[in-house]
């Protein structure tokens, strides 16, 4: 047990699957020598060889359609995306391809590929390099998203990731990377790829958030706890799947949600998260679902973000204003 | 500052094209214009590379006429494109790995899949792409194939598999995509045993290929990744297997990536969704293509030497034919799917969610 950042915990899950199993190979843009420009990778090339961590050209959908190819002949790839916004030039080879190759051949021919990117807001990058873009992944089928909002879910949800044999998105929060430490158990565990975590148990009303979100829903129910409020916080860990049950079993004792997410409000992971609820649990409601996202313009980078991206207060406003319903 | 200018760039424009002339090895009128090679195919071989041709053709022909009637899904007609699909996929091993493009059904066949499994994969059926073979079903997104037969030359090389290669292909509008270019850039930086076809066939659906590209040939598009490229007679079936041959020798040997750009023509539609070529070019631009027709000269030669007949060709065509017809009642006894077993074919461990909507509609296939 140790304590350790974000990435020292995703760099900790890479280093045990490559110890793990000779199959699997890291690769992308400056991931060997040069560690990957947040140092994830770091020590890695040193460790396995340029066999199993190595750079590539600069190109993303290459990248990806590398990764699909190795996947075929029995490797088992782990491409790096260096910033999400690079992953429109990779849409084919992830949502047409990767995702479709169990369906296409009813698991003869499979994709266990492992996508590791950095995204989110609040460290002022440049354009591109920052935008909360899961919305546009959840919708395909065959593939599985997850956003992990600490160190510890981050290093056994990756783990688990790369042992799945399907085609999975590991998005890493850019605004986490450095500025939180956990404890970290040494050597491997998982965490369930379909299974959201009650961080805070409360009564009085549900916040269900996930990415760097979760950690804005924990301050507001610290907060709130000090006027006796009961904030049950949930951490979704995967927003492809989404873990229903859990979402319902909790608003069937708090009778009240906020959903909170940092993307755009439209078309989102929280639309999906309202929509299960109004179709299979609005009798356990008594007040309108409260929602908290980004506004729907183009993500605005650098200094933009600081009035953008909803935080603690903001999330405090809404669960206030549902809570006095 | 002088008169003359720093760099003649019209002089480097009109100088641009680095790939040496097509190869042959039978000119339009069968004449042999290699001998050295041309004596290094038996007699049976030339009869071999023809039976191809013919049951190619004869694919086509019965394919077309179940397209009629209803019985195919997407097919994408092969006429005029038998020798540069055969004499390439002939060089291919077992072993080998094959990446194809839509029109390349014959090659994936050829490779290990049965008829019957080509038209279960026109229809959309699963029970289609569960072949044995080394190769992914025939790609749609054009250029796609060549990203991921990158890595699979890669994953080959990496594996130390001895004597094995990717085949790949693509069209000509293939090469303007973006994927193309990375995929033999990338198979250039990894040295990986890739064998990139471009089936220059003259038309994107009824773009020409003077419009894809200012380049002199689509040849010359590997030159910039550093990959060796050829031109190839892709008429001439005897050139396209030699030159694909001593692509894959060179490959096992130890080195990196080769292109082939096959110059031939697609005598039909883009597929047989019913586009018209009358639409986009006329009789007369086709008529020089079908003179060169790779069947009319291979059956010339093996005429001249006593080895084929029309009587011969015919009882062929009715011998294939006849299997084809076997073939699509194969794929009409198949079951039809059933969502449920969609649902449980997208990912290996169903989500909780999944596990609803399968039993879902497991009650419902049930009644």
């Amino acid at each position: 047990m140790a304590k350790k950042t974000y990435i020292q915990a995703i760099t900790d899950a890479l280093d045990i699957v490559l110890e793990d199993d000779p199959k699997t190979l890291i690769f992308g843009e400056d991931v060997g020598k040069n560690g990957g420009v947040f140092r994830t990778t770091q020590g890695l090339q040193d460790k396995y060889g340029e066999e199993r961590v190595f750079d590539t050209p600069l190109a993303e959908s290459g990248i990806l359609g590398l990764a699909t190819g190795l996947g075929l002949t029995g490797w088992r790839p782990i491409p790096e995306i260096q910033f999400m916004g690079f992953s429109f030039e990779a849409m084919d080879q992830i949502a047409g391809q990767e995702a479709r190759m169990r369906f296409r051949f009813d698991g003869v021919k499979t994709s266990p590929v492992t996508i590791r990117t950095p995204y989110g807001g609040g460290t002022h990058t440049a354009e591109m390099h920052a935008d909360n873009l899961e919305n546009f992944f959840t919708g395909v089928p065959g593939l599985r998203v997850v956003m992990p909002s600490n160190p510890y879910d981050a290093k056994g949800l990756l783990i688990s990731s790369v042992e799945n044999n399907d085609p999975v998105l590991f998005m890493e929060n850019l605004k986490l990377y450095r500025s939180m430490k956990d404890d970290i158990p040494d050597g491997k565990y998982t965490v369930p790829l379909d299974k959201a975590n009650v961080v805070r148990e409360g009564n009085d009303i549900t916040i269900v958030a996930y990415g760097a979100e979760v950690n804005e829903a924990i301050k507001v129910a610290d907060k709130l706890a000090e006027k006796n409020v009961s904030v049950e916080v949930i951490d979704l860990r995967t927003v492809s799947p989404i873990d229903n049950e859990t979402i319902f079993k909790s608003i069937e004792k708090t009778h009240k949600v906020v959903i909170v997410q940092e993307a755009q409000k439209m078309a989102g992971v929280g639309a999906q998260v309202a929509s299960a609820i109004a179709e299979e649990a609005v009798l356990s409601l008594d007040a309108p679902i409260g929602r908290v996202a980004a506004p729907n313009s183009v993500y605005p980078f650098a200094l933009g973000e600081d009035i953008w991206i909803p935080r603690a207060d903001e999330i405090e406003e809404k669960v206030n204003e549902i809570l006095n319903y | 500052m002088a008169n003359k200018p720093i760099v003649d760039f019209e002089a480097i424009k009109n100088n641009l094209s680095n790939v040496s002339k097509p190869i042959q090895i039978l000119n339009e009128n069968a004449e042999v214009v290699d001998q050295e090679i041309f004596d290094s195919f038996s007699d049976d071989d030339l009869v071999e590379f023809m039976k191809k041709m013919v049951w190619e053709r004869a694919l086509h022909e019965q394919t077309m006429n179940f397209s009629r009637q209803g019985r195919m899904g997407f097919y994408a007609p092969t006429e005029g494109e038998e020798a540069s699909e055969m004499g390439t996929v002939l060089a291919m091993k077992t072993n080998d790995y094959l990446l194809p493009a839509y029109r390349d059904v014959p090659q994936l066949i050829q490779h290990g899949a049965t008829v019957t499994e080509a038209y279960l994969w026109s229809r959309g059926h699963v029970v289609g792409n569960k072949f044995k073979a080394r190769s992914l079903m025939p790609q749609i997104i054009i250029g796609a194939a060549y990203a991921e037969a990158a890595g699979v030359g890669l994953g080959i090389k990496k594996s130390g598999e001895e004597d094995t290669i990717a085949f790949t292909y693509t069209g000509d509008g293939g090469t303007s995509q973006g994927d193309s270019y990375e995929g033999m850039n990338f198979a250039g930086a990894f040295q990986a045993p890739v064998l990139f076809i471009v089936q220059n066939n003259g038309f994107a659906i009824s773009t020409p290929r003077a419009k894809q590209t200012a380049a002199p040939t689509l040849a010359q598009k590997a030159v910039a990744a550093g990959i060796p490229s050829v031109q190839v007679d892709g008429m001439d079936i005897l050139a396209c297997y030699a030159v694909a041959k001593a692509a894959r020798d060179y490959m096992v040997a130890g080195n990196g990536p080769v292109m082939i750009e096959t110059l031939t023509y697609r005598y039909g539609a883009h597929s047989s969704a019913g586009d018209d070529p009358k639409r986009y070019r006329t009789k007369a631009e086709e008529q020089p293509w079908f003179d060169k027709d790779p069947l009319i000269r291979m059956r010339k030669v093996l005429e001249d030497k006593g080895l084929w007949s029309e009587e011969k060709e015919d009882q062929l065509v009715d011998e294939y034919k006849a299997s084809f017809k076997e073939a699509i009642k194969e794929a009409d006894a198949v079951p039809a799917e059933k969502v449920s077993d969609m649902l449980k074919r997208t990912f290996e461990i169903p989500t909780p969610e999944m596990k609803k909507e399968i039993a879902k509609f497991e009650a419902k296939e049930s009644k």
